[in-house]
């Protein structure tokens, strides 16, 4: 065990916990932020999806011992009131069904439009095929993320 | 479940429920209205009206969604509907989950049940009447307040107004008069004509809190001093546990116990959902998942085959004797043995006419064999449920399907009565059928019991995955007869899988054919098998329908028009009696494809190549058009048309939403899904193995329309999966010249060809 100080959504967080705990874990058992989801366990599926810095990152293999100081986003961070572009584009086409993976495909979505304002579909369909979707809303985010987008 | 009893039952319930204060939000609704566009302030009196709806002083009201929520967005449409004939402004709509209450909702096991796409279809009567006979109780009390006849009073977005003395009175107002006027035996509903908010797209209710992920979840799920628990489960199907030694990771961090559980007490009887391939298992429990996690690799655990055995389960067809072999199984092994099996004579299940000698005199005989693996459900969010065992009392929440039915299962095994059992439904991150099979809480329950405090049990995705309860395997061979002139004389079907057949032996094109064969066939196997959307019908669709196809083809028919005629025969002359579709709906949602697609007129796109489907299930119609392009070998979708018949849509927009992903789930299991077994060990136990579709492969549009009637709600979650399957095959035919019987089409291939 050891105690690391994090910065989360703008907060020093302290916690103490295996160093090679998964962000994912610190964050739902130890922070109890459960916007960030679990799904795979091995960077497949993108349900666990946050932001180190401006950067999207799988956080079920993200071991706490290597975020230091840098600015971790969690889905509850990623705007004040809900009103980022992408959780708006999401809430205009109504895209979730289950809801389950739609934290970690709006923060994915959200990295790319912070990287790439406007993306083509080929670009969309790039960077978000590391997020499944069981309910298969695929149609509903790409139009979300193209709304976003402007 | 009768109309009519399901009426008598709600009024006796609703009786019971009315007058009295009712307080209580849960821990997983704040106060956001229906909306999704303003925080409602809290009224400070609530007002029970039934089972359905509370109304506060100040005129908010709540309305109890009775069913659980996997997606279908039920959490939204079945409160539409009280609201419609309560009229009551949306914005003004409060939306909660129910408790588990067979009581309060009847319909014995199935009383709240999601699945079989029977949500809006059975709770479409219950919620209009909960609506109006609150409406109706408050006309009441405003004639009762101002002297004047109840039947001159009106009702528009929460008012109630009499216009000849111009008194008015908002729904708050009255509502504690209301709640103590008795309860109409048989309140007045709408016309369908007058529908305000029913059929007007509203936007889901939780979409607010899912974007800004508030916990809604199983997973999500937490109390003071809860423990995680994970279980370790035999690697391989027919393998049992023989011993543990749980020395190291007793001594792990964090760790507060490893023990063993029994699956069901010795002599139970088996229920249909009680699917559960392992009798026993090894838990272990925790402060936190990661270090459960860690402990559970340390587990030195033995396992053993098991012994061949027989059980007796209780079906919707009363008790069946269920024989389980011993031995691995593996997946080469089922295709060779369905193949065999197929080769062979099965149950006729259905004879019209004389097929035999039809075939004798055929000029021509086409014969074609379709076969697809077992599927993984594989839910976003792995089995989970959390479970407090206080004495003889259990409180377990979590997500489920079919709480009215494990109810039993928990109480048998626990040897408590089902009233000390306490059942809160959570949000479920997916179902697709898997969740009806909720075996998980009754492991969540054995293991709080066992550590005396509150357990989250948590299956990680290796353990959902391999600890499936499947779609089963299947294999289907159709056979068409035809004279000299192409004139279709017979049609012979022989289906079977392990361990059930696929076949509905009543739907189309039985009915539309003079000389018409079905035949069944089984074979028994130790993998546990149960619903996955659109039971059966997800498989025998797709081959029915490329059969058709091909069948058209040779008959030298445009596949629409074939099937209109086919039709055209089941509805002016059916042949046999017992044909289970209606054959003018089903031609409808076909016309409506064609129209909507262009079909034959439009022409398709250099390089386009299109498939149609149609099919019946789950008393809806659906039809599909599908368009797609060849890149490098392997498919592009670029558009599906859909038609479906569904009767009134409550939801438009979310009923085209859920069209659209079953549309893509359709594509992405066509292609690439399947769950393979050597020596009885899934070969897939994670998402970097098994392929669940993704957004480059997904349709670039889907185009979805909907026959507009007057008939009463039928399902919807799963009509549209099946025919897609069909129309996929149908157009891969046209891009490539070469059929595809074998699912999936694409599996490992990189490209087709």
């Amino acid at each position: 065990m050891a105690n690391f100080t994090l910065n989360i959504n703008g907060k020093q967080q302290q916690v103490d916990v295996d160093p090679a705990t998964p962000m994912l874990w610190v964050l739902r058992d130890h922070l109890n932020l459960v916007g960030t989801k679990y799904g795979c366990g091995v960077a497949q599926c993108g349900a666990c999806t946050i932001h180190l810095g401006d950067v999207a990152m799988r956080s079920c293999q993200l071991p706490v011992s290597q975020v230091g100081n840098q600015a971790v986003t969690t889905i509850e961070g990623l705007s004040e009131n809900g009103d980022h572009p992408v959780q708006k584009a999401w809430l205009e086409h109504d895209v979730a069904q289950c809801g389950y993976c739609q934290s970690g495909q709006i923060m994915n979505a959200a990295a790319l439009l912070k990287a790439n304002p406007k993306p083509s579909d080929a670009e969309i369909e790039g960077a978000m095929n590391g997020n499944i979707c069981r309910c298969a809303t695929y149609v509903r985010i790409k139009a979300a993320i193209k709304s976003a987008a402007g | 479940m009768t109309a009519s009893n399901s009426r008598r039952t709600f009024l006796k319930n609703t009786l019971l429920a009315s007058g009295g204060l009712v307080i209580g939000v849960n821990w997983l609704t704040g106060c956001q209205n229906a909306s999704s566009d303003a925080a409602l302030t809290m009224p400070k009196e609530w007002f029970n009206f039934n089972a359905y709806l509370k109304i506060g002083e100040n005129g908010v009201v709540t309305i109890f969604t009775p069913n659980p929520e996997f997606g279908q967005n039920v959490m939204t449409s079945m409160p539409m509907i009280v609201a419609e004939e309560l009229d009551v402004d949306w914005k003004n709509v409060l939306v909660e989950m129910a408790p588990f209450d067979t009581v309060k909702f009847p319909g014995g096991p199935f009383g709240q049940f999601t699945g079989g796409s029977r949500g809006i279809m059975s709770k479409w009567e219950p919620l209009r009447n909960a609506g109006a006979a609150a409406k109706h109780m408050l006309k009441e009390a405003a004639a009762q307040a101002w002297q004047v006849p109840a039947a001159e009073i009106t009702t528009s977005a929460g008012v109630l107004k009499h216009e000849k003395s111009g008194k008015s009175a908002g729904y708050g107002e009255m509502a504690s008069a209301a709640a103590k006027i008795p309860v109409p035996e048989k309140p007045t509903l709408k016309e369908i004509k007058d529908f305000k908010l029913i059929s007007q797209s509203q936007k889901n209710v939780r979409g607010k809190e899912i974007v800004t992920g508030k916990p809604l979840f199983g997973v999500d799920y937490k109390v003071d001093g809860m423990l995680i628990a994970m279980i370790a489960q035999p690697p391989a199907f027919g393998m049992k546990l023989k011993s543990v030694d749980d020395s190291a990771a007793k001594a792990m961090p964090g760790i507060k116990d490893v023990f063993t559980i029994k699956a069901y007490n010795d002599g139970y009887e088996k229920n249909m959902f009680d699917v559960n391939a392992f009798p026993e298992l090894v838990a272990v429990v925790g402060n936190s998942t990661w270090e459960v996690m860690q402990a559970k690799k340390a587990l030195k655990i033995e396992w053993e085959p098991i012994a061949a055995y027989s059980e007796t389960v209780a079906g919707f067809a009363g008790k069946q004797t269920v024989n389980v072999p011993a031995g691995l199984e593996s997946s080469t092994d089922h295709h060779a043995k369905m193949e065999a099996l197929a080769a062979k004579p099965g149950k006729v299940v259905r004879r019209n006419g004389d097929p035999e000698a039809a075939f004798k005199k055929a000029a021509k005989v086409i014969e074609r064999s379709y076969s697809c693996p077992h599927l993984a459900h594989n839910c976003m969010e792995p089995m989970n449920f959390f479970a407090d065992v206080k004495g003889d009392k259990v409180k377990v929440a979590g997500p489920l399907q079919a709480p009215g039915i494990i109810e039993g299962t928990l109480a048998a095994r626990m040897g408590i009565p089902v009233e000390n059992i306490e059942i809160e439904f959570t949000r479920m991150g997916g179902g697709f059928g898997r969740r009806a099979y909720s075996h998980y809480l009754v492991e969540a329950a054995l293991i709080s019991q066992k550590v005396n405090a509150p357990v989250k049990l948590m299956y990680s995705r290796e353990d959902d995955m391999a600890n499936g309860v499947y779609r089963p395997a299947y294999h289907a061979v159709y056979r068409a007869a035809l004279d000299e002139n192409n004139q279709l004389l017979a049609f012979h079907v022989k289906a079977g899988g392990i361990p059930e057949s696929p076949l509905h032996a009543d739907r189309f094109p039985a009915g539309a054919i003079d000389n018409y064969l079905a035949e069944d066939w089984k074979m028994d196997s130790n993998i546990t098998v149960g619903a996955f959307r659109a039971p059966r019908s997800n498989f025998i669709a797709g081959a029915e329908q490329s059969f058709l196809d091909e069948l058209a083809e040779a008959m030298g028919k445009d596949p629409i028009e074939f099937r209109l005629e086919l039709l055209k025969r089941a509805k002016e002359n059916p042949v046999g009696e017992k044909n289970d579709y209606d054959a003018a709906r089903y031609a409808g949602v076909l016309e409506l494809v064609r129209e909507k697609s262009g079909w034959g007129k439009t022409p398709v796109a250099a390089g386009v190549s299109r498939g149609v489907a149609a099919y019946f299930c789950h008393a809806s119609y659906a039809a599909h058009v599908l368009d797609l392009t060849m890149e490098n070998g392997k498919p592009v979708v670029q558009k599906v048309t859909s038609a479906i018949d569904c009767g009134i849509v409550v939801n438009p927009d979310a009923a085209a939403n859920m069209t659209e992903g079953a549309v893509t789930d359709g594509i992405g299991n066509a292609l690439y899904g399947e769950m393979t077994f050597k020596a009885g060990a899934p070969d897939k136990t994670n998402f970097d193995k098994y392929r669940i579709i993704r957004m480059s492969e997904a349709p670039k549009a889907i185009d979805v329309h909907f026959v507009k009637n007057e008939i009463a709600p039928t399902g919807m979650g799963e009509p549209p999966f099946p025919p897609i399957f069909g129309a996929l095959a149908n157009a891969l035919y046209k891009a490539t010249g070469k059929r595809v019987y074998r699912q999936p089409f694409l599996g490992e291939r990189a490209v087709m060809g």
